[in-house]
């Protein structure tokens, strides 16, 4: 079963306390945007065998939204960082760098 | 390709099986093909079948990376219905049914299609009115369904429990000539006679890259080297995501796990499918015996294919209220798939950015059912640019606000 640590209460929850919210820094484009960076915005995902950011909701504990760096192909957990930032924190994207060097996703390495 | 008949099963039984010849052939890839389909599961060998079939095209590779009908084709719980509410699900989900009904002639294999009934339960007001409307629906598409008493019910399935305390059974959606078929069989079926027709089907060859010139496909590398082609056609549900990189574009899709298991063989007990929506369970009886279950879907992405203990462990919590005289049974073998899930649930059949390469993928945890009218019409979408059935299931449909608003693969309605 899968295991997250919350960041803000930090207890290491099981998956049957966690609601999984699906990829994460996901850019919403503001007025004016065109059709594609809608539909884009909606439905295109990246879906990577491999390195996912994504969000996760602490359901049943403190409630709260927190994103989580974790690997599709092995479900190994390479870190969970708060809901709060644009993109993934330094010491999380060097976690996934020692296991997955020369990783990619998007636009951060 | 010798013929299967009751007269070969004789012969053969008269020189000890010495004279069966392999069903299939396994070739070295040529350098070059008309059409190239990657993923050898129940829609890419499909749509083989109907490209030589229905439109002469034989030059063709099927590609596959494991072995044929080892992907999702192999792993699924077998149902078989087209009880859809919108027209363009059920005009393709009911074509394949019918052709479900004379596969075993077509291909001469026996592909064990048994319409035996299939009932999804209403277990709540919302589910009455839900089935009731998709009832009138199907009336209106042709599709012979009816809506069910409780009384009819327990007649049917005389091992369920009418009044669980929490979702009693209020009714059901019944098509009776909805059912199961034996899922390998559909692939080697097809496989065999895609292979009869002189079509390569190469295994253990993944493709590692999509080749393209001027906009246009001219074929793909694999670890097999690369091998040039004219159209090529993407079946590999759960890795569309990757196979779409290849060539450039991305889609409208995610993949996660959908997981089943079986129960120890036992006596007869149950003729019909019975699906369970509310509490999210789903039982048939195998021709062996085994009680097939199968449940919801792991909600974040995933690509191993196996499936959690707590899920199974939800699936047989609700179908042990449902059928209680299953509680003692033990389990055999639990599995998992990769189900390519779209946003509107609906499969994609279309073409793509890359001219001359087409994809059929998003069939999610149904796609089953509809191999055979899949194949259908990608082969004809394929060979002649345009195809009635698949038209509603293009890409754009997302950019042009056309959902196809059906749970068809939401996570437990198979
Ligand atoms: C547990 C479970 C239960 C299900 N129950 C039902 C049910 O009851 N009824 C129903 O209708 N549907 C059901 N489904 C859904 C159904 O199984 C699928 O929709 C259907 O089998 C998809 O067929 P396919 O041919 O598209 O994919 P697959 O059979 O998965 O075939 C795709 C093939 O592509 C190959 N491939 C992938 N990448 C590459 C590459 N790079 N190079 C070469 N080959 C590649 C794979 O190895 C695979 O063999 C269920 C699914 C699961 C997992
Ligand atoms: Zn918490």
């Amino acid at each position: 079963m899968l295991t997250l640590h919350c960041p803000y209460c930090g207890v290491n929850a099981d998956e049957t306390e966690l609601d999984a919210g699906g990829e994460a820094h996901i850019k919403r484009h503001g007025p004016g945007s065109d059709d594609n960076q809608f539909h884009d915005y909606l439905f295109t995902r990246e879906n990577p065998k491999g390195v996912h950011l994504e969000r996760w909701r602490h359901a049943a504990g403190c409630g709260k939204w927190f994103h989580a760096a974790r690997c599709t192909a092995t479900l190994e957990v390479f870190g969970t960082y708060p809901a709060q930032v644009y993109e993934p924190p330094q010491d999380i994207k060097d976690a996934i760098s020692a296991k997955r060097p020369g990783w990619s996703w998007r636009e951060f390495e | 390709m010798k013929h299967y008949s009751a007269f070969a099963v004789a012969r053969e039984a008269l020189r000890y099986h010495t004279g069966w010849e392999r069903a299939w052939r396994s070739p070295e890839p040529k350098k070059r093909y008309d059409v190239i389909i990657v993923g050898a599961g129940g829609h890419g060998l499909a749509t083989a079948y109907y490209l030589g079939k229905n439109y002469g095209i034989q030059n063709v590779a099927i590609i596959e990376k494991g072995w044929l009908g080892g992907g999702n084709t192999g792993r699924n719980t077998t149902i078989i219905r087209s009880n859809y509410l919108q027209d363009p699900s059920a005009a393709i989900y009911e074509k394949a049914r019918s052709l479900y009904e004379g596969l075993s002639q077509d291909l001469n294999y026996n592909v064990m299609f048994s319409p035996r009934g299939v009932m999804m339960l209403a277990q709540t007001q919302h589910e009455i009115r839900g089935y009731q409307r998709t009832a009138h629906a199907n009336a209106l598409q042709g599709v012979k369904t009816e809506w069910i008493t409780p009384e009819r019910v327990k007649e049917l399935v005389p091992i369920i429990n009418l009044d669980g305390p929490r979702y009693p059974v209020l009714g059901a959606l019944w098509q009776e000539r909805g059912g199961t078929a034996r899922h390998d069989a559909v692939a080697w079926g097809y496989a065999r006679a895609c292979s009869a027709m002189g079509m390569d089907i190469i295994q253990q060859c993944e493709v590692t890259g999509v080749r393209s010139e001027n906009g246009h496909v001219v074929g793909v590398d694999t670890t097999k080297g690369a091998i040039d082609c004219d159209k090529l056609g993407m079946v590999v549900a759960g890795h569309s995501g990757q196979l779409a990189e290849m060539a450039g574009f991305r889609l409208p899709l995610e993949g996660i796990a959908l997981q089943a298991l079986v129960s120890e063989p036992i006596k007869p007990c149950m003729d019909v499918v019975v699906m369970a929506n509310t509490v999210h369970g789903y039982m048939s009886q195998s021709d062996k015996g085994e009680m097939v279950i199968g449940g919801g879907t792991d909600g974040f992405n995933n690509y191993t294919q196996r499936g959690s203990f707590h899920h199974a462990e939800e699936t047989v919590r609700a179908l042990v209220e449902t059928f209680p005289m299953i509680s003692r049974l033990k389990m055999l073998r639990q599995w998992g798939g990769i189900v390519d899930m779209t946003g509107d649930r609906s499969p994609l059949i279309s073409k793509t950015p890359l001219g001359g390469c087409f994809i059929n993928g998003g069939w999610g945890t149904g796609g089953f059912k509809a191999i055979p009218g899949s194949g259908w019409g990608m082969a004809q979408l394929m060979a002649t640019g345009h195809s009635p059935l698949t038209e509603a299931f293009s890409l754009d449909r997302f950019k042009e606000g056309r959902f196809i608003d059906e749970s068809v693969a939401a996570g437990v309605a198979h």
